[in-house]
């Protein structure tokens, strides 16, 4: 795979003005993806992210399957998030079956979320993203030279994998969520365990934030529409209404009335708007529509690292994901500490026909699921919308900003502030694949 | 580029070897990444075996590639388009030791039900691409989710619905000293007895697929109330029809028998020809 730099072998009068950026094979992002980029003389002509993972057909496959089955097959939409995936499954069939899941088998689901945000966040901050403002080609490298900071990045990434094997049973495609609950409930010694290690790895936590604010930023401000979930007391996971920064607030289930999917014609692929404009899910979004509900230990973590309770630099959301790690320890802990074990490991959820939608916080953002389902519990049709294809409008945005901003670069350092530009959003193309209409570009 | 390890080599450690240090590659086809994560999750050991092996081609974790050809390939994910067949040969060609690692790879995954979605039970992409897709005329998909094995000579397969880690570090240390990879080819049963687990089958009436899966998870969803649903696929040579049975008596219909088979790894010998079994006692 060579990711091209320099003139448009392919112009029919190659003209030294005419610039093209075309990385094949994005590196370290989820998935397979490539972006394109062409410059003529001082105007950018086209930029595009291409997505070319092959899909995989979830929605299809869905149908005819039994309503117990969606969280534990579309876990395997995405091996980093598979949590998410299993959350937003669980809530929309419940809702379906007109059952709400509550007290402390609420907060063990939202527990066994800290540790996917922990993870996930921890995995991209240290072995992802800092290489890019470091100068290093991966979190491998970066260990050559700072080998106490990545060390300190894998244990704290490690704490979020023991959360998931306590609660979920493993770290990829976790197998004790179920409708209702869980299988079984976690041990009472099990989760005294994870107190300790919870307690460094806040620590550790707010080492990172002060570690990712003394980075370098470009000087880029991005007016964008922001949307995820808000709930009245909590920072949100499992929960919430639907928000965006312009001022839309209904519930998960108008979520199809207010996004809708459109093929853009210099894309390849699907982009997702928001009453009409283009939008962006994830941390910073999180972050601008829920400072409030963070935690104050995470506020104020975020005021040390100086930032304001909104953030505009894309180049500063690993300083977002870090402070949404500071919070997701801070939360873990405060369940820990306030657990009562329920009765029962689940609640039944017996079948109904209807149709039930959700939507949860995956580490990247919002992910949506509706289903249907006979009065036999059949899923007779499904929907899935993941977070990076919403925001994929917003990653090409960002980078015709860059694009624009940077045109005097040279070619190499530009391809990389583009490339750097993607990563800022954590995208995760296996996830984007299985629905994206996928239209591949011929030359 | 690379620098020694700062700290000794301990003798018995399995990645240190005398020369230059061996190359790894790590590559994708259709899969949700989970299985080229586990590498990653080795928190404790990511930086020992970093430390011995360069890492050469390992597109999720690093922008730095180095040209093959690779002492051991890992292979994550199923063959699903023209170019994927091509792409694979060329990965053969410039590996030493293929080692194919999880359900996609080594079965074809969850996406290998397009294999039995056609109205005669053969592969049909279309019917779940109209599900999907506004145009499913743009899909340049083949009509079958394959294991690369289908497509070129494996070394050794590791199988899971995710991997499990510690099996990874044992087939990745055993294929660099050329030796076998010690992973059990019997069932989650034996796995479940050792670990004292209580059989969620015979005391707890559930049906479960540890008795025809192979071992590997260490009797994972047994240990959790659950029964076993086979995500590292059929050990070898299982008794489909008698477990078959068992189910039946405990309640579970053609229907749910068929999608227990139809999951992960629908597209695995043992699973397969069971499933078409019941297809064709039914119809």
């Amino acid at each position: 795979m060579s990711n091209a730099v320099g003139p448009d072998p392919g112009a029919a009068a190659p003209s030294a003005a005419t610039r093209r950026i075309d990385v094949e094979a994005l590196a370290r992002v989820e998935g397979e993806g490539a972006l394109h980029v062409r410059i003529v003389g001082d105007t950018l002509e086209h930029v595009a992210l291409r997505i070319y993972e092959p899909p995989r057909l979830f929605e299809g496959f869905l149908r005819g399957r039994h309503y117990t089955e969606p969280p534990d097959i579309t876990a395997r939409i995405c091996g980093i998030c598979p949590v998410a995936y299993q959350m937003s499954a669980c809530h929309a069939l419940e809702a379906a079956c007109g059952v709400t899941v509550d007290g402390a088998l609420r907060e063990l689901r939202r527990l066994l979320y800290c540790g996917e945000w922990i993870e996930s966040h921890a995995l991209h901050v240290y072995m992802l993203h800092a290489p890019d403002f470091l100068g290093y080609p991966s979190g491998i490298h970066l260990a050559q030279d700072h080998r106490e900071t990545v060390e300190l990045g894998l244990r704290l990434k490690k704490v979020g994998n023991d959360v998931m094997v306590v609660l979920g049973g493993r770290e990829i495609h976790p197998i004790n969520v179920r409708l209702g609950g869980f299988y079984r409930l976690p041990r009472l010694s099990e989760l005294r365990a994870l107190r300790e290690p919870l307690l460094r790895a806040r620590e550790d936590a707010l080492a990172t934030v002060k570690w990712v604010a003394g980075f370098d930023f470009p000087d880029v401000e991005a007016d964008r529409v922001f949307v995820s979930l808000s709930h009245p007391s909590e920072y949100p996971l499992n929960e919430g209404r639907l928000v965006s920064s312009r001022g839309l607030d209904v519930p998960v289930s108008a979520f199809e009335d207010h996004i809708r999917e459109e093929h853009v014609a210099h894309s390849t692929a699907l982009h997702a708007t928001v009453d009409g404009e283009p939008y962006m899910v994830g941390p910073m979004a999180r972050y601008a529509l829920n400072f409030d509900k963070l935690s104050p230990l995470a506020q104020e973590a975020a005021r040390e690292a100086g930032l304001g309770p909104v953030v505009r630099n894309p180049f500063q959301s690993i300083v977002v994901r870090a402070v949404e790690t500071v919070y997701a320890c801070d939360e873990a802990l405060r369940i820990l500490d306030a657990y009562e074990p329920p009765d029962h490991a689940f609640v039944e959820v017996p079948p109904r026909a209807g149709r039930g939608h959700a939507c949860t916080e995956a580490p990247r953002g919002t992910l949506y699921h509706r289903y249907t389902i006979n009065a036999a519990g059949m899923v007779l049709d499904a929907r899935i919308v993941p977070p990076t294809a919403q925001s994929q409008a917003v990653i090409e945005e960002d980078v015709r900003d860059v694009v624009r901003g940077h045109l005097d670069v040279p070619t190499d350092q530009l391809q990389h502030l583009c490339e750097q530009a993607v990563r800022n959003h954590d995208p995760c193309i296996s996830c984007a694949t299985h629905f994206l209409k996928l239209e591949v570009e011929r030359r | 580029m690379a620098s020694q390890a700062t700290t000794a080599p301990r003798a018995a450690d399995p990645f240190v070897r005398a020369g230059p240090k061996p190359k790894l590659a790590v590559w994708k086809f259709a899969s949700c990444d989970g299985c080229q994560l586990t590498l990653l999750d080795c928190e404790e050991e990511l930086l020992a075996v970093t430390g011995q092996i360069d890492v050469a081609y390992f597109l999720e974790a690093s922008s730095a590639t180095v040209e093959g050809p690779y002492d051991v390939s890992l292979v994550e994910g199923s063959i699903t388009t023209a170019h994927d067949v091509h792409r694979i040969r060329e990965i053969r060609d410039q590996s030493g030791k293929l080692v194919v690692i999880g359900a996609c790879a080594t079965a074809g995954g969850i996406q290998a039900l397009r294999n039995f979605a056609g109205p005669d039970g053969g592969p049909d992409v279309s019917a779940f691409a109209n599900a999907v897709y506004a145009h499913p005329e743009f899909l340049e998909a083949l009509p079958t989710s394959t294991p690369i094995s289908e497509h070129v000579f494996v070394d050794f397969e590791l199988r899971g619905c995710p991997i499990d880690k510690h099996q990874l570090l044992e087939v990745v240390s055993a294929t660099l000293a050329g030796r076998k990879p010690q992973v059990p080819n019997y069932s989650v049963c034996l796995e479940c007895k050792r670990r004292g687990a209580v059989c969620v089958m015979v005391a707890g009436g559930q049906a479960c697929l540890g008795p025809a899966t192979q071992a590997g998870c260490g009797a994972l969803c047994p240990s959790f109330s659950r029964g076993c649903y086979g995500c590292f696929g059929p050990m070898e040579d299982p008794n489909m029809p008698a477990l078959g049975e068992r189910f039946a008596e405990l309640g579970v219909d053609a229907d749910g028998w068929l999608r227990a088979l139809r999951t992960y790894n629908a597209y695995a010998g043992p699973f397969r020809k069971e499933a078409a079994s019941v297809e064709r006692r039914r119809s």
